[in-house]
Parts: C-alpha cells; sequence; structure tokens
C-alpha cells in the first residue's frame, strides 16, 4: 500500500525563508504544506489542519506554544513528539545547528520523517547563504557610498576633479595597505571632526 | 592567564540575574572563567542546546530540569542543578475588566487566595450561565512554576483546570502583549512581566507568587550531569562566580545598577525602573500609585537560598505528579537532580545552613 502524502506544517514569520522551505518540500515531492506566519490561536489552527509534521524555525518562540502538546494530549487527536526518538541526538543536533526543529506524530515511521529533515537542513543553508549575498551586496552599496562622500569632501578641499580624488584614495589605500573603503571612511570621520 | 569559557543560556527574566551579573560585573572574570552568555526565546530552545552541548549551563526552569532528566519531554538528559538561581519572583496578573469581574464575585478578603480563588470559580459558573467563554489564564510553560501555582490556586476552589479554564503556555516576553490583544485574560509570569504590564495600566496584580506559595522554587543553574563529571574544576569555579553574584544581588546598595546592567539590549531590554521594582519586592499592583512591598517577592540569596535544597526538587514533583505529568515512582529521581553536594564542596561549605527554607503553599496553612 503505497503511503498516502504528508500534511505538513511550517510556522514561520519569515516569507522568504518559508518560501524557501516550502519550496523545497515540494520538489521532494510534498505537496501538502501549509504555512502560519503568526502566533495567534497556534494551537487551534494546529489542531484544525491535524497535520503530521510541524517544522518550526528556532527562533520562534512559539515553539514554547508547541511543547505544550505534548502535555494536554487530550485536546489533540494525535499525540505528537518531537522528530525521531529521544535518544537520537545526532539528529535532532543537525535539525538544531540549522535553526528548525521539528515535532511528528507519534508513529511516522523514521523513513518518512528522515527526508524531510535533510531538505529542512539544506534548505536552512541555502537561505543562509542568500542571507550572506544579501548582506554582502548591502556592504558593498554601503561602501560605495562611503567612497562618493569621500570623494566629495576631497574635491572641496583640494579643489581637484572627482578622477583626481578617486586616485588620491586609491594611492593612499595602496601605501597603507588598506581598503579603500577604509581609507574613505577616515576622510569622511576626520572631515566630520573638523566641521 | 586566558580564562576558560563557560556558555551560558539564558531568557530574559529577573531571575536571570546571577549569571548575568557573574559575567558583566566581573565575579566570573576573578574566578578565570569567562561567560559567555546567549539570550534565547523559548525554554526548549536552552533545554535542547544544553542537552546538546551547545552550552555548558542554563538558566532553566526548575521543573523543566527535573523533567528533562526523568524523559517527560521529547530529549531525554540527566541535568544537574547545582544552584538554585532564585525562589519565588511570580504574580497573577490579570486584565482590568477581568480583574473587575474577580471583585464583584468576591465574598472576603482580596488579600487572601481562597477567596479570590473562590470569586473565581464563582465567575467562570456566571460566565458558563451566561453561555460566556471560560478565561484562558497564561503560563510559561507546561513544566513551570506559573502552570502549578496557577493550578494550585484554581483547584483550592474546586476548579477543574484542565476542564473550566484554559491554560495556555505564551513566552513571558510575549505576555504583556497576548493580555493587550486579548488573546489572554491574565496570566502567572516571573519579573519584571506583571510590573510591566501594571505600569502600562493593562493589568492588574491580584497575587503576589508568595501569597500563594512561599519560598516556591523557581529557576535553577542547570549542567549535564556528565559536564560535571568532565569539567569538575570549571563548575566549581562557576558556581563560586554565581554564588558571589549572587551576595552582590542582595545588597540593597547594588540595586540599581543591576537594574541598569539588566535592563541593557543584550539582556532584558527592558525599562530599569520595572526591573528595579522587582528587585526590591515593591510591585505596582494596580491603577495610581498602589504598590505592595514584600521582602522575599524575589529572593536570590539573602541567607543561602542558592543553595539547592533536594526538598524543593520533591515539592515540584510532587506538583508534577498531581497534575499527571510524572508518575509518583520518579520522586527520588527527581529530588537527585538538586546537588547541595557539589554546591557545599565548591564553596568549601561542611555543614548545611541552619535556616533551610521549606516550601509554604497557602493550601496547608492554617485557615
Amino acid at each position: 500500500m503505497p503511503d498516502r502524502p504528508l500534511k505538513i506544517v511550517v510556522i514561520e514569520e519569515s516569507p522568504v525563508r518559508a518560501a524557501i522551505l516550502e519550496d523545497g518540500l515540494r520538489e521532494a515531492g510534498h505537496s501538502l504544506v501549509m504555512r502560519i506566519p503568526d502566533r495567534a490561536n497556534l494551537l487551534e489552527r494546529i489542531y484544525a489542519i491535524d497535520p503530521d509534521v510541524i517544522l518550526i524555525d528556532l527562533e520562534n518562540p512559539s515553539r514554547d506554544v508547541l511543547e505544550q502538546m505534548f502535555q494536554v494530549s487530550r485536546a489533540v487527536k494525535r499525540p505528537v513528539g518531537m522528530f525521531v526518538d529521544q535518544t537520537d541526538h545526532s539528529s535532532i543536533e543537525a535539525a538544531i545547528d540549522a535553526g528548525v526543529s521539528a515535532y511528528v506524530v507519534d508513529g511516522l515511521k523514521k523513513e518518512r520523517v528522515k527526508p524531510i529533515l535533510d531538505t529542512m537542513v539544506s534548505r536552512h543553508q541555502a537561505f543562509a547563504k542568500l542571507r550572506a549575498e544579501l548582506d554582502q551586496a548591502k556592504s558593498q552599496l554601503e561602501e560605495r557610498k562611503v567612497v562618493d562622500r569621500a570623494k566629495g569632501v576631497l574635491m572641496r578641499q583640494k579643489n581637484i576633479g572627482e578622477e583626481q580624488a578617486y586616485a588620491l584614495l586609491r594611492t593612499v589605500a595602496m601605501n597603507e595597505k588598506k581598503k579603500i573603503s577604509e581609507i574613505a571612511q577616515a576622510v569622511v570621520t576626520a572631515a566630520e571632526l573638523l566641521k | 592567564m586566558s580564562l576558560d569559557t563557560v556558555k551560558v543560556g539564558f531568557i530574559p527574566l529577573v531571575d536571570a540575574a546571577i549569571p548575568i551579573m557573574a559575567a558583566d560585573v566581573g565575579f566570573a572574570a576573578a574566578e578565570g572563567v569567562r561567560i559567555e552568555l546567549t539570550r534565547e526565546v523559548s525554554w526548549s530552545n536552552i533545554r535542547d542546546r544544553l542537552v546538546l552541548g551547545h552550552f555548558d549551563a542554563a538558566h532553566l526552569l526548575a521543573p523543566l530540569a527535573i523533567a528533562t532528566s526523568l524523559g517527560l519531554g521529547p530529549i531525554r538528559e540527566r541535568l544537574s542543578a547545582p544552584m538554585a538561581l532564585n525562589l519565588n519572583g511570580n504574580a497573577i496578573t490579570l486584565s482590568l475588566p477581568l480583574y473587575d469581574e474577580l471583585v464583584r464575585h468576591l465574598d472576603a478578603d482580596l488579600a487572601d487566595p481562597r477567596a479570590t480563588a473562590r470569586a473565581f470559580a464563582a465567575l467562570v459558573r456566571t460566565r458558563r450561565a451566561n453561555g460566556e467563554f471560560a478565561p484562558t489564564l497564561g503560563m510559561t510553560f507546561p513544566f513551570s512554576t506559573h502552570n502549578y501555582l496557577l493550578r494550585l490556586w484554581l483547584a483550592s476552589a474546586g476548579l477543574e483546570p484542565d476542564v473550566d479554564v484554559r491554560l495556555a503556555v505564551v513566552p513571558p516576553p510575549f505576555m504583556v502583549d497576548a493580555i493587550e490583544q486579548g488573546h489572554v485574560e491574565g496570566f502567572c509570569v516571573g519579573a519584571p512581566w506583571n510590573a510591566v504590564a501594571v505600569q502600562l495600566g493593562i493589568g492588574r496584580i491580584v497575587h503576589l507568587g508568595v501569597d500563594l506559595v512561599r519560598s516556591c522554587p523557581e529557576k535553577v543553574l542547570a549542567v549535564r550531569e556528565r559536564w560535571l563529571g568532565e569539567r569538575p574544576d570549571v563548575a566549581a569555579r562557576l558556581l563560586r562566580a554565581c554564588h558571589a553574584a549572587a551576595r552582590w544581588l542582595s545588597d540593597p546598595t547594588n540595586r540599581w545598577e543591576a537594574a541598569e546592567r539588566l535592563a541593557a539590549r543584550d539582556r532584558l531590554d527592558v525599562r530599569a525602573e520595572a526591573i528595579s521594582r522587582s528587585l526590591e519586592g515593591r510591585m505596582p499592583t494596580g491603577r495610581g500609585a498602589e504598590t505592595r512591598f514584600d521582602a522575599d517577592y524575589l529572593l536570590f540569596d539573602r541567607d543561602g537560598e542558592t543553595r539547592p535544597d533536594p526538598e524543593h526538587a520533591l515539592w515540584l514533583h510532587a506538583q508534577m505528579a498531581r497534575w499527571g505529568q510524572a508518575s509518583a515512582a520518579t520522586a527520588e529521581e527527581a529530588a537527585a537532580v538538586y546537588r547541595p553536594d557539589v554546591y557545599d564542596a565548591a564553596l568549601g561549605l561542611i555543614a548545611a545552613p541552619a535556616r533551610p527554607r521549606p516550601v509554604d503553599c497557602f493550601v496547608d496553612r492554617a485557615g
């Protein structure tokens, strides 16, 4: 008998991270993925969906709300436990390192949970990479802004053109073995001080 | 000299003060230890990261340390509590409408928890008769004194907490939000969140935790039992640093400095005034300038209270057993989580303190 499709709930405030995770799960053949973006009436919504697997971001404080499901078994149709068994620290560790936690209904086969866990971990890494790239792009933009301001300062103070100002920054940076943006920052800071 | 690093997780609460002051005031450095603090958003994260070794020690709910050792949660590991981080510190706050509703049903003194519990039971019956929803009350975790205090209080008037009301887990920093947005009508939580709700004018304190249970065990410094075995020397120095911090915190002349340090953005990120009031035990309770003072509101170490008392662990275990979380047969195992022997060895104590503080619950008091 083929396994019925798993119902997966993703509790995630960040739409970007949620989209990345949902995409990954769909690629892995899971079409029943639902996202809960906020904290209001969380348990009721989970009971209404009655999922097989719940994935939650570790930065989300609602994790403690989920833990209540272990204790109020009367209110839950199917008892829920954290994925795999208590002694399997390595799987738990892999997920925690990736910044996610998973809860599954009791009795769900290990073989069915493992690929979800793997997807979660790899997608989290994809998100972390994306965020790092975004941060880098942002800081490059910031650096360019500082260089522009330093050029402006030099052009005014020394009465030179833009190209000359840039050449000056570059020469000093080369002589001092520093980045142009660092020299530019020093120029801007000095100009602020001397205002 | 290079310092030994000890990683410690905490939740933004005033009762995380001992490890925070040990790190920030210099008590750890004096013992050759560098405490690396990590603020966490959930008790589940703290538990998991302590068990997995991301943290060496943690500010943890005492019942959660016991539950994790007994394997009652999703992850099992023998934890030890070689130090109690505080006794007491909680309060029950109700929304303004629920507070007024309770007062309308009151037949005796508002200061008497039996009377307020009767009034609460009466208001639950009135609501039921009118076809209205039962109140939802917030608490912080299934294995928490906040859960047990609310249950003790409600049950004293014959209410069945799992049937007659709804007890909902809300993380401490979101309690005030939850009451403001109507997700809960009241809550039991630690400092400073009760004082914050009162000062924002959205709640009134009906009871301080000490009204219900005096000398109530609360947070512990939890470590893996294995870690105690692997790094006994570092553990002992950590305990000495924390003990020095606890003594420092108990000196009223340090109160404002402690409040300001705890108020920092990477610590509690709450205004120092609310923290200072909680440290002093002078709590704003309601409208205007109403306050209540109780010297025991939040106890760090006035008279040796940081020494973990296995009787306290037994009392917590009895609450866990009463509400179906733990089997009564595991009491001894629960008591063994508290490690006064490790505490005594670290501090060089040869005899137990003369005045241990027994847990004093209102339902056992002569009426």
